[in-house]
């Protein structure tokens, strides 16, 4: 141990798995919550328990969920402020290449997997002292209280190389139920791979790059909205009136009537 | 230190089985695969839920709710045995007795109601996805009293498209998502049409396609547009009639779509009279255009035609003009500039002129060709299908108000005008659709004593003559559907059963009985007001509505109010059939149906709905249900999805028929079920190449059709732009005509049916200061109530406060948790609000159905949703205010009848303190639950 390290990292990973996720698109279904929830109870270490399911104070383990947010964009110059915004955020573990949650776990429960820089916890050691859970500034990982082990998304590692899946279905359960198409899963640390290129045409972000975890998950940027009427200089003759008067439609009319096939011009 | 890694099994068995079936708990209707693993009891159960990959609806991807079904599945809250009330109604004390019990208590009430007045029984049918079987049933026992849940929901919107043509969005048809480079919503509720329109959204935004959202609430779909139009409610139908007014002036209309395809050059009797405003026909019925290479009159489906879209007729002294120069003349006036109607809409003119220019902009100058020959109706082929790449899609936003058929019908003359309906890039039906109104069957009311109906219930009127009138002309139907209140009331009017049985108008039943319709709570307008009407007696101490009839599989609030429970099964529990005949699930490119089989048995004394149907009909031998000989033609519904036949060779799936190699029309096939399961629950047919645009003017595609037995034979047609028959009943309204409407709706009908798209405020009498609009809408992940409160879903949605725009919180003095009294003309609530910004500013809104009442779905009485929860349709009547004439005037759509739910206006104002008030008001006494409350943990997991 040194540096007040009780758990290493990896110097480095063969791979960097990850998601990419389109806040451009991402409407806010939930979709991936639960399908998430539903393999990683079926599936990976203890089930994700729910305390109080059908009563007051209903509380559950969830590995991924979405918040929202309102954004108000600041007006410019003289026009008044563009319309607010609603920006749906889903959130999860980003597999953080220097991940905190790793090198603080007491126990070595909670590791990054060399071969594809995945997150996990090794439930067997997890003495779900919740460490982790306090280093980790996306506060992606949550205590399941049935089982007083950590949880955290696995991005479904008993999914994506399983041999009793079809190929294309060796992907995370979220990536492959998403209605929108908002959610990519790939080898982020190869430039030439397809999430990557996406990174890069869409600008993708890190979330708290401050924070100095390198998360591996990246985020698209919702495209600029409300611009509609920036554009009424260039369309504008689009509309220019075909006639002032009524009976100059009509004349109009008669004409563009002609030049249709089979017209008499 | 070397990292030691812990060995993890990355392929650990996935299931046992998968078993494909098709999802039940929204009207999307998802192909889902169910993996099974054997449980602790030894016998195989549900572990999980994913989407079909090679489902047409869904193609792999599943919702929030779809994922959850496993929860939906478990519920705590399902019913467990037929139910006798033993308290009173109300009290939700009930005895549990047997199926041969409960089928017999049923057939003591009904047989004696069909052998002498079988429309004593209502029979209303809620989220159900079965029509075509309920309505058949309700048939063979000859009351005219049936319809489904349409009138409360999407009518208009429906009935509109069929009208104008031949189909409306969702079921009807979808954006040719392939192409589109512009697609515009306009009251899409964030649930709506589910994962289609998700998969869409995301396919067009990934190739940089522009998405507009004309909502007032700015969630969901609205939330990932590209532009955003908070409109004010229910002033849809002018924006929409703005845009066709600079769209018109400027010239960018298809006028070779017009003039080939719709009605815009249909002569249309111009003189006073009798015919005024009805088209000119031939002696054969054909509509007459002037053609331009005569200038004379010609059918419009002459070979060669070349139809006018400008000349006048003057015959025998008559003036005939083309539909186009009737819709000029109206669109073009100022009334609609954008100028004049910004203010009104609460979007400023520049954007209405913003938008009309980027609409025309994609139509006109980004239209593609696609290299396909085809063949038109009038025997002209076409070397190109012409694309126009602007869609549309829209639903109950618009829908739902006293104006929503002509804002529906509005839009649809928009898409029409611009040629994008059934071209590349633009709306697409899907079969059975496009067909047209007058390809539907008209609604019957014959009823005769131990007879069945003469004909089906519902259907399109085409003028006064068609209308469900006694012979004094009183309302046939309990609801009064297809009368001069609502004439084209095409789904019925489900939420004026419960009122109208109530008040013996227009005349009193015997037994209400309903399914999957939860009228005591969230389904009815004025909740208390109904269960009062549930609960209440007469003089003699009866209940005023004698006895109720209830089948759900849950615990819902309704339970309480029936005299009789029979509980239905889950969707993985069941056998169901997604029919051509009902509300398909076809692709714009197929037509498609799917089954639901039970992957897993019931653990309780249930049976689905529609098998106990065919048990009752056997009981009852309705003739449609037996064999000459007197046997029982089915023995359950599974066995009815086989062997019906509605006409020959044609039954409820379309897949494997005769020896298995036919689709569409053959023999009823023995093995049919087994061939759905092995493919994964359902049937796709594939349209032809050069029958995949233009159908309803397309002869591949109307051969194709025919031989599919979607039609009977070809029927192309015209887009209605001016639908006669609503000139047909203005012109009752002025006096012509043996069949005349009360004088107290005569000025009604002529203002409101009008036979082009208008648009009208709707009543405000008794609003004086109620002026903020108050909406609903389902969250995303628990579109529709009808499948209990889910464990997983309610800690995403549990709580629905009163979501109030920045400057009413701040008008108000309001904070985040306070608490506020809404009030409407009709009633108060008091409720939590939470401030939004991104929403209309004089616009709240809540989501529907999340409040509940202490002691249904099995939620404990302290449950947010029990306690903080509430509805809105305590502020919300059936009825509109008194005007003082003594008369009960509908909160519904003067055309349809549709449910006016978005019309409500609220006034608002911070509730004093919540001492000691830590519950939304009303709040109800509890029912007493006939399954207790769920567990107070969850670890569901069925593997080891």
């Amino acid at each position: 141990m040194e540096g007040g390290q009780m758990t290493e990292l990896p110097a480095q990973t063969d791979r960097k798995m990850g998601l990419v996720i389109d806040l451009d698109t991402c409407v806010g279904c939930h979709a991936c919550v639960i399908s998430c929830k539903g393999w990683n109870t079926e599936n990976y270490g203890a089930p994700l328990s729910d305390q109080d399911p059908y009563g007051a104070d209903p509380s559950g383990t969830f590995l991924n969920r979405v918040h929202s947010y309102e954004v108000q964009p600041q007006a410019t110059g003289a026009q008044p402020a563009p319309a607010a915004q609603l920006v749906h955020f889903p959130k999860s573990c980003l597999h953080c290449e220097d991940a905190p949650c790793v090198t603080v776990c007491p126990t070595g429960a909670s590791y990054k997997r060399v071969e594809d820089g995945i997150v996990l916890v090794n439930e067997s050691d997890c003495i779900g002292c919740g460490l982790c859970a306090w280093s980790c500034p996306y506060g992606a990982r949550e205590l399941d209280l049935a089982e007083g082990v950590m949880k955290k998304c696995t991005l479904c590692v008993d999914r994506i190389y399983n041999d009793n899946l079809p190929e294309v279905d060796r992907i995370p359960a979220c990536v492959r139920t998403c209605p929108a198409g908002a959610r990519h899963f790939g080898d982020l640390g190869d430039p030439d791979s397809d999430v990557s290129q996406l990174v890069a045409a869409r600008g993708g972000m890190d979330l708290m790059p401050e924070m100095g975890t390198k998360p591996v998950n990246k985020y698209l940027p919702p495209r600029p909205k409300d611009r509609i009427e920036d554009q009424i200089d260039v369309l504008a003759p689009l509309l220019a009136p075909v006639a002032e008067e009524p009976t100059g439609f009509l004349g109009w009319l008669d004409k563009a009537l002609d030049k249709l096939p089979g017209g008499n011009s | 230190m070397t990292v030691q890694q812990p060995r993890v099994n990355t392929s650990p068995d996935v299931s046992e089985e998968v078993r494909q079936t098709t999802c039940y708990m929204c009207a999307c209707r998802c192909g889902i695969n169910v993996h099974m693993k054997t449980g602790s009891d030894g016998r195989k159960q549900v572990a999980y839920i994913e989407g079909n990959r090679d489902h047409p609806v869904n193609k792999g991807v599943l919702c929030a709710k779809g994922s959850a079904g496993i929860m939906q599945h478990n519920a705590p809250s399902r019913l467990r045995a037929p139910l006798r009330r033993v308290g009173p109604r109300g009290s939700g004390q009930f005895q549990e007795i047997t199926w041969d019990e409960a089928l017999d208590l049923a057939v003591s009430w009904l047989e004696p109601l069909r052998k002498t007045a079988p429309e004593k029984l209502a029979f209303f049918t809620g989220r159900d996805q079965s029509q075509s079987f309920t309505s058949f049933w309700a048939q063979n026992f000859g009351t005219p009293n049936y319809a489904a849940h349409g009138g409360f929901c999407s009518v208009n919107m429906a009935t509109a498209g069929i009208y104008t043509m031949g189909g409306a969005f969702w079921e009807f048809g979808q954006p040719d998502w392939d192409h589109t480079k512009l697609f515009l919503l306009f009251g899409v509720a964030e649930d709506h049409d589910s994962n289609p329109i998700k998969m869409g959204i995301g396919r067009i935004k990934a190739r940089g396609a522009r998405v507009i959202g004309v909502n007032p609430i700015r969630t969901g779909y609205n939330a990932v547009a590209d532009d955003w139009v908070g409109i004010t409610p229910g002033t849809d139908g002018l924006f929409i009639l703005s845009l066709v007014h600079v769209l018109l002036k400027a010239g960018k209309i298809d006028l070779d779509y017009l003039s080939r395809y719709t009605n815009a050059p249909v002569l249309v009797n111009a003189s006073e009279g009798p015919e005024q405003g009805l088209f000119l026909r031939d002696e054969a019925g054909k509509e007459l255009v002037i053609d331009r290479k005569t200038g004379k009159p010609a059918p419009f489906d002459q070979p060669g035609v070349r139809p006018d879209l400008h000349a006048t007729y003057r015959h025998a002294g008559v003036t005939h003009r083309p539909v186009f120069h009737l819709m000029a003349e109206r669109y073009l006036s100022d009334d609609y500039a954008p100028e004049t109607v910004a203010d009104h809409c609460g979007i400023p003119a520049s954007r209405i002129r913003a938008i009309a220019a980027e609409i025309a902009r994609v139509a006109f100058d980004e239209a593609f060709e696609i290299q396909q020959e085809w063949t038109d109706f009038r025997g002209e082929t076409h070397q190109t299908m012409v694309g126009r790449p602007v869609s549309f899609h829209s639903m109950r936003g618009v829908s739902a108000h006293a104006n929503g058929f002509q804002t529906c019908r509005a839009l649809h003359v928009l898409q029409i005008l611009l040629g994008t309906v059934e071209v590349p890039g633009g709306f697409r039906f899907k079969p059975p659709y496009p067909k047209p109104a007058t390809a539907h069957p008209k609604p019957h009311c014959g009823v005769k004593p131990d007879c069945a109906l003469d004909g089906p219930h519902l259907g399109f009127v085409h003028g006064p003559d068609d209308l469900a009138l006694k012979e004094d002309g009183s309302p046939a139907r309990i609801d009064k559907a297809f009368t001069w209140e609502n004439p084209m009331s095409a789904h019925g009017l489900m939420h004026m059963v419960i009122s109208n049985a109530h008040a013996g108008d227009p005349y009193k039943i015997d037994t209400l009985f309903m399914y999957m319709a939860n009228m005591s709570w969230n389904s009815s307008m004025n909740t208390r007001g109904v269960i009062e009407m549930l609960t209440d007696t007469d003089a003699d101490g009866e209940y005023v509505i004698p006895r109720i009839i209830y089948s759900d599989a849950y615990s819902s609030e309704m339970v309480a109010y029936a005299d009789l429970i029979l509980p239905d099964t889950t969707y993985l529990e069941r056998h169901d059939c997604i029919s051509l005949l009902d509300r398909p699930i076809c692709e714009a490119d197929a037509a498609a149906d799917a089954i639901r089989w039970p992957v897993v048995e019931p653990d309780r004394d249930v049976r689905g709905f529609q098998t106990a149907l065919v048990q009752l009909a056997n009981r009852l031998k309705l003739p449609g249900f037996t064999a000459e000989d007197g046997s029982a033609k089915y023995q359950d519904y599974a066995d009815y999805i086989v062997n019906h036949e509605r006409k020959p060779g044609i039954g409820p799936l379309s897949g494997w028929r005769g020896d298995g190699s036919e689709s569409g029309r053959g023999a009823a096939n023995p093995a049919q079920l087994d061939r759905y399961i092995e493919n994964g629950g359902f049937h796709v047919s594939h349209i032809p190449d050069a029958a995949l645009y233009y159908k309803p003017w397309n002869r591949a595609y109307q051969d194709w059709a025919v031989g599919m037995g979607l039609y009977d034979k070809p029927e192309p047609y015209l887009f209605q732009l001016y639908v006669e028959p609503l000139r047909r009943f203005q012109l009752a309204a002025e006096g012509y005509g043996e069949r005349q409407p009360p004088d107290h709706l005569r000025a009604r009908i002529t203002a409101t049916m009008d036979p082009l798209p208008i648009w009208y405020e709707s009543d405000q009498q008794g609003n004086a200061g109620f002026t903020v609009n108050a909406l609903t809408q389902r969250p995303m992940a628990m579109y529709h109530s009808w499948g209990s409160q889910n464990a997983w879903l309610r800690q995403l949605h549990g709580r629905n406060p009163l979501y109030v725009p920045t400057k009413l919180m701040r008008e108000n003095g309001l904070s985040d948790g306070d608490w506020a009294r809404v009030s409407s003309p009709h009633g108060e609530i008091t409720v939590p609000v939470m401030e939004m910004a991104a929403l209309n500013e004089n616009t709240v809104w809540t989501w529907n159905a999340i409040g509940k009442r202490k002691g249904a779905w099995a939620l404990d009485e302290n449950a947010p949703e029990a306690t903080k929860g509430f509805l809105l349709n305590h502020l919300i009547h059936e009825l509109l205010p008194p005007k003082g004439d003594g008369l009960r005037w509908a909160n519904s759509d003067p055309i349809t009848g549709q449910a006016a739910w978005f019309d409500l206006k609220v006034k608002i104002e911070k509730a004093a303190p919540p001492d000691g008030m830590s519950e939304s008001q009303p709040a109800f006494a509890p029912i007493t639950s006939p399954v207790g409350t769920g567990p107070k943990d969850l670890k569901w997991k069925v593997g080891k």
